[in-house]
């Protein structure tokens, strides 16, 4: 879990509830000794500042180009995309997640919702999604493929290889599925 | 609900607990820092805040200046909405629902009903199930914080004393709220009614808070902290993230100090890296020593 700002406590709720293992990150030393790691929502700015200014970046990019499983929520999902748009000056991503992602795409939080989304892979019932200043993924490369889009076609959430990432909070509603699928890569992947 | 302009699409719900109460969890960890200009926000933005206080004075000028305070101008807000992509928070007086209004107009991302302006009713609160926009309110006390999450409040503050760099009353305030949760879960069911009757709030939320031993909202810290170390009093003490206000531009290199706060709040556990960013700071911004304010000029005060 990288525990660098955002809503980790939520996250590290959920992994223990499905009998993960779930540790808080914040330095190579910790990031060396998990088997995936879990993004959290928060400010991907904040997130990314941190993460090079404490010298996780370089070890985790090298991790997510090993194969290690990663789940990112939110700001989580803008640090995985290979492009973020509407960053702020210098921002950078981590990348591995082959997607242009907007920053705040749905504008600020009086236009933040909640909605219940179908997503074939997870089966029923439909997932009951909250998205707060959300971002969007706005196109996706061949090596990416689409697990949810809102009705109006917009794409919310992705996965490519051990990599997966929402635009919504998965961690806040009680919704189990993504985790499990993250969990269920960590597994195969030890 | 109906579709926003943006484009959200239909069957959406906007403006709910979850969302409201959303936003402060994605805050967590984090430093939301005071400013009066465009420029200042985008200092802040690059420093590492996860967001901004808009407004037109800092506590240490309000406290100096004296006179009835406000909401800002909505120009100022306008333009420091638009000068960062964080999120941007606005003050608007307690019990001043209309300018509640329109701050929710002008989209600011959270509205802080603040003890920091001049009190517009000194009965009643804002009514804040009303807006669509989440409200942030200070508080003293378990009792006080109770108050605030019953009348809507989305996320709490402790107040300490703004506008001096005197940490005394944030600690004061974070240890009276932390310990009076304590207190609450040691309580049978019975002793409940009593609490929830002495707390002056509803029995249903401090049944809850004697369960979850938290807040069903994020709890802040602000008023008066000052440096690296400050912040990381605040997170030991139990703080989910900490408000500075005129610590930052009241100090003597803004953007250093502004750095420095947020890695000391992120890495709260560890004196190595709170004393790195300590060194080199330049100076602290003056402040004034809280026992020397006289009562009435105490702004942790207001509130009821």
């Amino acid at each position: 879990m990288l525990a660098l700002q955002g809503d980790v406590r939520e996250h590290l709720a959920v992994l223990r509830g499905l009998g993960a293992e779930a540790i808080p990150v914040r330095r190579p030393e910790e990031l060396a000794t998990v088997s995936g790691l879990v993004i959290p929502g928060g400010e991907s700015s904040v997130i990314d500042k941190l993460s090079r200014l404490f010298g996780i970046a370089e070890p985790l990019r090298a991790r997510i180009a090993a194969g290690m499983p990663v789940y990112g929520t939110c700001a989580g999902l803008i640090m995985l995309a290979d492009t973020v748009l509407d960053s702020i000056t210098g921002q950078q991503s981590l990348g591995g997640l082959d997607v242009a992602v907007r920053r705040n795409a749905f504008g600020n939080q009086n236009d933040s919702f909640e909605t219940d989304l179908d997503i074939p892979e997870l089966g029923e019932p439909a997932v009951h999604a909250v998205f707060i200043r959300a971002p969007v993924v706005e196109s996706v490369g061949p090596r990416a493929s689409v697990l949810a889009s809102l009705p109006d076609g917009r794409v919310v959430a992705v996965e490519q290889d051990n990599l997966l990432g929402t635009s919504f909070h998965p961690e806040v509603t009680g919704e189990h599925r993504f985790h499990e699928r993250f969990l269920d890569r960590v597994r195969a992947a030890a | 609900m109906s579709t926003s302009e943006s484009g959200s699409p239909s069957a959406t719900s906007l403006g709910t607990d979850r969302v409201k109460r959303g936003l402060a969890e994605m805050l967590k960890g984090g430093v939301i820092m005071d400013v009066v200009t465009a420029e200042q926000a985008r200092i802040a933005e690059d420093a590492g805040a996860v967001a901004v206080m808009a407004l037109e004075r800092v506590p240490a000028d309000i406290r100096a200046q004296g006179g009835v305070a406000r909401m800002s101008d909505p120009d100022l807000i306008d333009e420091i909405i638009a000068s960062v992509s964080i999120p941007v928070m606005a003050k608007a007086r307690i019990g001043h629902f209309v300018e509640a209004q329109v701050l929710q107009a002008l989209g600011v991302d959270y509205i802080d009903e603040s003890e920091v302006l001049s009190p517009a009713d000194y009965v009643n609160h804002i009514d804040k199930w009303q807006f669509t926009t989440p409200f942030v309110c200070g508080a003293t006390n378990l009792g006080e914080a109770l108050r605030r999450i019953t009348e809507g409040a989305a996320m709490i503050r402790s107040k300490g004393e703004a506008g001096t760099g005197d940490v005394s009353e944030a600690t004061k305030h974070i240890r009276t709220i932390t310990s009076e949760i304590n207190v609450l879960r040691s309580k049978t069911k019975d002793e409940l009614y009593v609490a929830a009757k002495e707390l002056q709030a509803p029995y249903e939320l401090v049944a809850e808070i004697a369960e979850t031993g938290k807040l069903p909202v994020v709890l802040f810290t602000a008023g008066g902290v000052a440096t690296p170390a400050d912040a990381a009093l605040m997170m030991q003490l139990g703080a989910d993230g900490v408000f500075v206000g005129s610590g930052i531009f009241k100090s003597g290199e803004p953007a250093k100090r502004a750095a420095a706060i947020v890695k000391a709040t992120t890495f709260f556990d560890d004196p190595a890296v709170i004393a790195d960013a300590s060194r080199g700071l330049g100076e602290a911004m003056v402040g004034i020593n809280v026992a020397d304010l006289p009562a009435p000029h105490r702004l942790s005060e207001r509130g009821w």
